[in-house]
């Protein structure tokens, strides 16, 4: 029996499809959410410190398997096979709410600057470097929104370097830790400009939510109070709340169906029990994430389309990124662990932009609280890797380490992405997602930097002694994972216009990250969902000429 | 119990071949899942010099072994080859250089053949020091680390408080 038809099918229920789902239902319009992953509760915490999100050596927590999801990875070793759980497989996660299931619920607006990298830095070498074709103050009202309907907690009075906002945060910071107390005397020391980490998280009752109780399993974990906030706890019970919206969980979208005149009539979908399922729509939006919604429309072959739908320039799948991760760690003489979670407390934004030389920068913040056998990669080089003083060195230090790490902004790279593996399929017979490509040289440079600067900062702070971690240029993604269709006018160097919709058919929609041109120096999942609102309402004025509730009047 | 050390000859080849008599028979004999009771000896050995005991519990009281033999069984089946292979030629090594079983050897002289295992085989060292770690100071619930032994010596407070008000501040251990 043919399924009712929508008007529109969204696949994938995480940052991008939660909201879109969300604007979508209440607007009144028919709705369909495809989900590959499962939806966990609150109870699903495990709390388990080798199985979850963030270490995953004995699988990923939420999603996907191992089983049935293989990728191929071409690196300077071959092609190979990668599985879920390792981290060169560049996951995110595959679960209602997606990576914000699960995440550290960092709530970045980007600075002006994010949004015009060409015009701030010029042609960088080698690199796509480019603007948006948004600015953020078309973005403001839609963080705005973000923030106030999901729910934002920090301070961020005294970052000197933010753009401007019309309201404040929603609700207050977190109470300092003490990493925090330790850190914020010596920034200032410095003449830096520290303050209270932005984050998707109660600190107070919010939402019919209650405040985080600050425990140590935070990210890579289900917040077991639900006091973090992601699309699956907010804007997708409003949706369904709506009785217009239908989430299916379990459902790996096969291709796009295109029409004669290649315009989409809607999914094809294996559902929970591995059925072959049409589900006609009209409209499609594609909510997958920047590897598997890039996979997705590369899939999806027509006569019009023989290399891939929005294809016609070969710009999908190109300019795969995330963030570098640059990082030092600084060993003091007293205890600088207090078991108050989540750990990140304090940022600075002094070295996202401005940066002798560099074309960007990031922002730089102390890390979530390590568990111990995330301890071992806090471990110095100096220190012997296994045997009597490496385990001397662990026992002595594990509560007397910050580490202060950031994103770094990465210079597009047009040879990361990622294509439609020729041979290799997955569980449901879908050609799987083929990474290749690596880092630009440059952003390692600027990573050398910033890990420089929060070296100095642990040292002010009276860290005894110092490392620093730098990255290896191996290809970005993971789960700041983006720019894989990327946003612009032109439609021979973009995938979608201003609005998120695809250049060459005028019913299809990419809304993630994959949209990003450029990734900002911070955490993604803010900019996601601000970009969502505004292209939602972009979408229903387009198609159904009405007014997005996003606009502010 | 047999054990297959006291008629095998020193040298590769026979601890290979060894390892083959060992697979048939341990059906009956190993209270291990994929190790034999052999194996099981010398991965504790290994992995007590990777993380030894010294006034808090190593990796053998700790019981990594036992972490290590249930994971190869489930998340690890893909690595059952490189530990039976991985394990065969640390033996032979042993008896090679020392004439004994690596087991058998004094702590000093296990140092010094697992630093040369770690050039000569570098993955599988990479491999159990990895899992190592995992079964020292993970969760005891994938069974290591007995008796939570890792977590009491870092002072981590557990079980966790749950429900803790957010002002309020826990004293350190």
């Amino acid at each position: 029996m043919a399924l009712k038809h929508v008007k529109a099918v969204i696949v994938g229920a995480g940052a991008g499809g939660g909201v879109v789902a969300k604007e979508l239902a209440t607007a009144g319009l028919s709705v369909v959410v495809l989900e590959r992953g499962k939806w966990y509760s609150a109870a699903d915490c495990r709390k388990d410190d080798l199985r979850n999100q963030r270490t995953t050596v004995l699988g990923n927590g939420f999603g996907p398997d191992d089983e049935r999801n293989p990728r191929v990875l071409v690196d300077d070793q071959g092609e190979h096979i990668v599985y879920p759980s390792e981290s060169s497989y560049g996951n995110n996660a595959a679960c209602v709410g997606g990576g914000t299931f699960s995440y550290g619920a960092q709530a970045w607006r980007y600075l002006e600057k994010d949004f015009r990298m060409r015009s701030t830095y010029g042609e960088v070498a080698g690199s796509t470097l480019d603007d948006w074709p948004i600015t953020y103050s078309d973005l403001e009202p839609f963080y705005e929104k973000a923030e106030q309907e999901l729910g934002v907690s920090g301070d961020d009075s005294n970052n000197v370097f933010k753009a401007p906002r019309r309201k404040p945060l929603p609700m207050p910071p977190l109470s300092p830790n003490r990493e925090y107390e330790i850190l914020s005397p010596a920034a200032k020391r410095l003449g830096l400009h520290p303050f209270d980490l932005p984050m998707l998280r109660n600190s107070v009752p919010y939402g019919g939510r209650r405040a985080c109780m600050r425990c140590r399993w935070c990210v890579g974990f289900a917040c077991e109070v639900s006091a973090r906030a992601g699309t699956h706890n907010t804007v997708i019970p409003v949706a369904l709340a709506t009785g217009n919206c239908e989430l299916r969980t379990g459902c790996m979208t096969r291709e796009i169906l295109l029409d004669d005149r290649g315009r989409a009539r809607g999914v094809a979908y294996f559902d929970a029990g591995g059925r072959l399922q049409e589900q006609t729509a009209d409209l499609v939006v594609v909510c997958a994430g920047a590897v598997e919604s890039a996979r997705l429309l590369l899939n999806t072959r027509h006569r019009l389309f023989p290399n891939g739908l929005g294809n016609r320039y070969d710009w999908v799948g190109r300019n795969l990124q995330g963030h570098t991760y640059p990082a030092a760690v600084g060993l003091f003489e007293h205890d600088t662990y207090d078991d108050i979670g989540p750990g990140a407390s304090i940022a600075i934004c002094d070295f996202n932009h401005g940066n002798p030389g560099l074309a960007g920068g990031g922002m730089l913040a102390n890390e979530f609280i390590r568990l111990p056998y995330q301890f071992m990669g806090q471990v110095p080089p100096f220190v012997p890797r296994w045997g009597r003083e490496h385990k001397e060195f662990v026992r002595s230090a594990y509560r007397r380490t910050i580490c202060v790490m950031g994103p770094v902004q990465e210079m597009p790279v047009f040879s990361a992405r990622v294509q439609a593996d020729p041979k290799v399929k997955d569980y449901w017979g879908i050609p799987v997602a083929r990474l290749s490509g690596g880092k630009h040289a440059h952003t390692i440079e600027i990573a050398r930097f910033t890990a420089a600067k929060a070296e100095q900062w642990l040292k002010e702070a009276g860290a005894v002694k110092t490392w620093q971690r730098i990255p290896a240029a191996n290809l970005s993604g993971g789960q700041h994972q983006a720019g894989t269709c990327r946003m612009g006018n032109d439609p021979k160097t973009s995938v979608v216009n201003r609005d998120c919709r695809i250049h060459e058919v005028d019913n299809v929609y990419v809304i993630d990250a994959s949209n990003h041109v450029t990734n900002g120096g911070f955490n993604p999942v803010l900019t996601i969902l601000a970009n969502a609102y505004r292209a939602s309402g972009k979408l229903l004025a387009a198609q159904f000429g009405m007014k997005g509730s996003g606009v502010r009047s | 119990m047999l054990r297959r050390r006291t008629f095998l000859g020193a040298g590769l080849t026979a601890a290979v071949a060894g390892t083959t008599i060992s697979c048939a028979g341990r059906r009956g004999g190993s209270p291990w899942r994929f190790f034999t009771a052999d194996e099981a000896r010398t991965v504790e050995a290994i992995c007590e010099q990777i993380i030894p005991a010294d006034r808090d519990p190593g990796a053998r009281e700790a019981g990594v072994v036992n972490y290590i033999d249930i994971q190869l069984t489930r998340h690890f089946r893909r690595y059952q080859k490189a530990y039976r292979e991985g394990i065969a030629a640390v033996d032979a090594m042993s008896r090679q250089r020392f004439g004994k079983a690596f087991e058998e050897l004094p702590a000093g002289q296990q140092v010094e053949l697992l630093t040369e295992v770690e050039k000569s085989s570098r993955a599988f060292f990479e491999l159990i020091l990895a899992h190592a770690r995992q079964g020292f100071y993970g969760d005891p619930r994938h069974g290591g680390n007995r008796n939570m032994a890792s977590w009491k010596m870092l002072g981590l407070p557990y079980p966790p408080v749950r429900g803790r008000a957010p002002d309020i501040r826990p004293e350190a251990g």
